[in-house]
């Protein structure tokens, strides 16, 4: 695609430069962090651990994108995740093969999301509200699937879904970018995009100029069930066993973080998956620099928080706006407007 | 088979059949089923109350406070003739523990214990959290006789007790022990998950070859651990020495394929303990010291890890 690709680079280069800068603190704390050989069939290094280890936000945050753009929110993730991972595993458990276990930890996601779409789009409950009750729920509905243990299983098939490597890649990295590449193709080649971006920015207006928003408002929840059942089953393939209790614990926030970090507006509208999806990977070197570093874990929340912080502060628009005023009040003595408005006025004239 | 039955017999059943045990009825608040261990230690105490003839009424509180504090005055209502209560905090007790003297009837604390008058209670059958980190930490000094060895730690929740204690009395063991030293520590949460990323992440910081034994707050952690060290190519119990706590029937079964070397058990027989001292106590009045600790055992590949996964891989884990 020759021309979307300059915005689209110009869309993502802060969260480029932050993951740049993540990544450069690791090998800081750990000098042979780009290390990568290969080991026992696999590449092994830890530059493919944080790819690997941010599979499940990475998902997660596909469809959290989505949902967010929608001006909504899926707090239920994490939850969706736990069931999708039980069900897996009770699946294969009582004998049936890792394509059943697949479909069927895919179809629970979706009914999980189908849920969460009819409570948001059709009973008009505001999303937060609607989507906590599975959050709530969705735990206690995957302890009963596993009756409270964690569910343990042998299944080559499924275990490669979270553990195994194809080519010496890990498989959740490959699934991810196929995932995210995948939707990626189809909001933007095809008119979806633009309209779920329609109802995010003004849903009685889209719906006026004639959207289906409620079918797409239910899609949209649909697709975020989905992401998280597939993290979901990575989640327990990769431990070879269903932790109801554990399985996806706050990476609902983790989700919501990573789609944030990618720039994109909580009050919905315009989204990047991609920038998204470089969030995911720059929280995920955040966690690899604590892992490195060494230090007591008591200082473990502490130093990821500072550094949220940091990229926060960097991002948020009135820096963005400083940096602007002072690269524009270089050559030219008077303070200058950003960039929208400065538009606008020649616009206007 | 002699070992099986010897498990069987100290973790089901060592039933001192007493005459007036037949009528008695105890009640038994459980926190919920937070865990699996907790599972099992609800079926222990059913199956340990079954065969002593007594009547167990059961109460689940869903890991609120005001369910137990209610099924407490449920069970002192009813007239019982003895409370088990496993708290799912340590504070806000006096109250109901007052009701419970004032109506004669012996409490015994489960598990954990309370911030309350010693007088308010019978007696507490609990674990020594640290004394479990020194067994972890003998047996790997008992292992190395002297051999250099980088030792890696899994710690739980930051801050949480077991935690706090299991580090405490691993490192009180080992220390004046040059040959030992702990070069990584980082919490895995107690989960697989987490231990199985913290490890992958230790074998590469550290370097694999360089590190000789793991040290894991539970055994969820260490078989985590176990997958990220294969992943590796080394061989879990061998090239890295492995030793945790809590003694699941996973854990078990992983020291059976010799993946993981040592486990000590937190017994879920916490009722066996309890329940022999209700019953002395009811029976002439004798009263127990004010904490009953249990035993710690170490489980090594000495004992037949396999017979013993078979026993407890239905106590509900």
């Amino acid at each position: 695609m020759p021309g979307p690709k300059p915005s689209t680079l110009k869309r993502i280069t802060p969260q480029l430069l932050i993951l740049a800068a993540a990544l450069l603190l690791n090998v800081l704390v750990f000098p042979d962090f780009f290390h990568v050989d290969f080991r026992n069939g696999r590449l092994f290094g830890n530059l493919i651990d944080v790819l690997n280890r941010g599979a499940p936000v990475a998902l997660l945050c596909i469809g959290m994108t989505l949902v967010i753009a929608t001006k909504g929110i899926d707090l239920s993730v994490g939850a969706v995740m736990a069931i999708a991972g039980a069900t897996a595993a009770s699946v294969v458990v009582e004998g049936h093969g890792w394509g059943t276990a697949l479909i069927a930890a895919l179809a629970t996601g979706a009914l999980c999301g189908l849920w969460n779409g009819i409570l948001v789009a059709v009973l008009r409950i505001q999303p937060i509200v609607a989507t906590l009750v599975l959050m709530v729920a969705g735990r206690g509905v995957a302890q009963l699937i596993t009756e409270g243990k964690i569910l343990t299983f042998s299944n080559e098939g499924l275990i490669h879904l979270g553990a195994g490597t194809v080519l010496g890649v890990p498989t959740p990295i490959l699934i991810w970018m196929a995932l995210g590449a995948t939707v990626i193709f189809v909001v933007r080649k095809s008119a979806l995009g633009m309209l779920i971006e329609a109802i995010g920015i003004n849903e009685r207006s889209s719906r006026l100029a004639g959207i289906n928003s409620r079918v797409l408002l239910i899609c949209v929840y649909l697709v975020s069930g989905l992401c998280a059942a597939l993290a979901g089953v990575i989640v327990a393939a990769d431990i070879k066993g269903a932790d109801a209790n554990n399985a996806g614990l706050w990476l609902e926030l983790d989700a919501i973080l990573a789609v944030v970090i990618g720039g994109n507006s909580l009050l919905g509208g315009r989204f990047s998956i991609l920038a998204s999806l470089l969030g995911a990977m720059i929280i995920q070197s955040v966690n690899s620099v604590i892992l490195l570093s060494g230090m007591p874990p008591e200082f473990n929340l502490v130093i990821k928080a500072v550094l949220i912080l940091a990229i926060l502060v960097i991002q948020s628009p009135r820096i963005g706006n400083l940096v602007y005023m002072l690269r524009a009040s270089g050559p030219q003595p008077q303070p200058d407007t950003p960039p929208i408005h400065a538009n606008r006025k020649e616009e206007a004239k | 088979m002699f070992t099986k039955q010897a498990l069987l017999a100290s973790v089901v059943a060592f039933a001192p059949v007493t005459a007036m045990a037949a009528d008695m009825t105890i009640g038994f608040s459980q926190i919920g089923s937070e865990s699996g261990w907790r599972a099992a230690e609800t079926t222990v105490t059913k199956q340990e109350a079954e065969s002593r003839g007594i009547d167990l009424k059961f109460a689940d509180a869903q890991q609120k406070q005001e369910n137990q504090i209610k099924a407490i005055r449920s069970f002192i209502a009813q007239g019982v003739d003895g409370i088990l209560i496993a708290p799912v905090v340590a504070t806000g007790w006096d109250e109901v523990l007052e009701e419970a003297q004032d109506a004669e009837i012996p409490v015994v604390l489960l598990d954990r214990t309370v911030d309350a008058d010693e007088s308010l209670y019978l007696t507490a059958v609990t674990s020594d959290l640290v004394h479990e980190g020194s067994v972890a930490g003998q047996w790997l000094v008992d292992e190395m006789a002297g051999e250099d060895c980088p030792i890696v730690e899994l710690q739980g929740t930051t801050g949480s007790s077991p935690a706090i204690d299991r580090k405490t009395g691993f490192e009180q063991a080992i220390e004046g022990n040059d040959n030992l030293e702990i070069i990584r520590s980082q919490t895995g949460d107690f989960t697989r998950s987490q231990g199985k990323v913290v490890m992958e992440s230790f074998l590469k910081a550290e370097g694999g070859e360089n590190i000789c034994a793991l040290y894991a707050h539970n055994d969820d952690m260490a078989v985590g651990a176990i997958q990220a060290i294969k992943e590796a190519g080394l061989k879990p119990g061998e090239d890295i020495l492995i030793v945790a706590i809590d003694a699941v029937p996973d854990a078990h079964q992983a020291i059976a394929n010799g993946e993981m070397n040592a486990t000590i058990e937190l017994t879920p027989n916490m009722a066996g303990p309890a329940l022999d001292a209700l019953e002395a106590y009811l029976a002439d009045g004798t009263t127990p010291p004010k904490w009953i600790q249990t035993e710690s055992k170490l489980f090594t590949a000495e004992d037949d890890n396999q017979a013993i996964y078979e026993i407890k891989k239905d106590l509900g884990y």
